[in-house]
């Protein structure tokens, strides 16, 4: 297929979807302070997000529904910024460190 | 997919046009997101998340919708990452040191695994015939508006219940251990 129609096709959206869950899964994975692997989730939101818009624009019946989803977790990814932000305030505060290796009381 | 979409169109077309946009707008989010996934420093990391999240919103556009891309713009950019910001600078001092050996799990491990899945996600994507339906609106924002309040009005409602609540919570998380 030629490079300039590719905008044009569902599986272009998908495949930049799927490598953008692949950076956040190794964020996620790889990444040892807390702040850190809440930016991994930021990414792991908007490849689902584009997931949803992809399959919105080109085969779903209904063209508001994926937006209006889209929108809803866009209202949830925020929600989850500001708890996770607060909890790792909460837990430098009480750790002097947000590595997620020191805060490891519970361990025997 | 229609084999018309598969034709070449000429660069100074429109179509043309739109593909060196669509172009930008991917290489933008995928060099983004390996900022924000790569680099030693979290500043830089947020510095790739934005970039990133201006690709997705440019995406977003290209896909028929631009109100969403201008909430993108205005949530992820405008809200989020200055909120991440913001805890970096409150709770991150200065990381001086670099924190252990890493390990075998956050190296070579973490990278096949995640290859592994974007590569199996890709290929579902590609290998899969997708039905395509007719569509039945435009999917324009008078529409979007409409659905907000009549078929989704329950977790439109919802929605503002918790982000009510996640910020009251948000408060209270953080203001403990403040008097110390």
């Amino acid at each position: 297929m030629a490079p300039l129609a590719l905008y044009n096709s569902l599986e272009t959206y998908l495949v930049i979807g799927a490598m953008l869950f692949g950076m956040g899964i190794y964020g996620m994975v790889t990444r040892r302070t807390l702040i850190g692997m809440l930016i991994a989730a930021e990414l792991i939101l908007a490849a689902a997000s584009i997931n949803f818009m992809a399959f919105n624009r080109f085969t779903a019946p209904d063209p508001a529904t994926g937006q209006i989803f889209t929108l809803f977790i866009m209202a949830i990814a925020a929600a989850e910024a500001a708890i996770g932000l607060s909890i790792t305030i909460a837990v430098y505060r009480h750790f002097k460190s947000i590595d997620a290796e020191d805060t490891a009381q519970l361990k025997g | 997919m229609n084999p018309s979409t598969l034709a070449s169109p000429g660069l100074f077309t429109v179509e043309g046009l739109v593909g060196v946009v669509f172009l930008t707008m991917a290489a933008i989010t995928l060099i983004g997101g390996m900022i924000a996934c790569n680099s030693d420093r979290l500043v830089r990391s947020l510095s790739g998340l934005v970039i990133c999240f201006v690709g997705v919103a440019g995406l977003y556009f290209l896909l028929n919708s631009p109100f969403v891309s201008m909430m993108q713009i205005l949530i992820y950019v405008g809200a989020i990452t200055v909120t991440i910001s913001f805890a970096i600078m409150l709770a991150a001092p200065e990381e001086k040191r670099k924190i252990g050996p890493p390990s075998l799990f956050s190296g070579p491990l973490g990278f096949i695994a995640a290859a592994l899945i974007a590569g199996g996600f890709a290929t579902l994507a590609v290998r899969t015939e997708w039905t395509v339906h007719e569509k039945i609106n435009d999917g324009s924002m008078k529409v979007i508006g409409l659905q907000l309040l009549t078929d989704h009005s329950m977790v439109f409602e919802l929605v503002s219940v918790v982000l009510l609540v996640a910020i009251l919570g948000a408060l209270v998380i953080a203001r403990q251990g403040r008097e110390q």
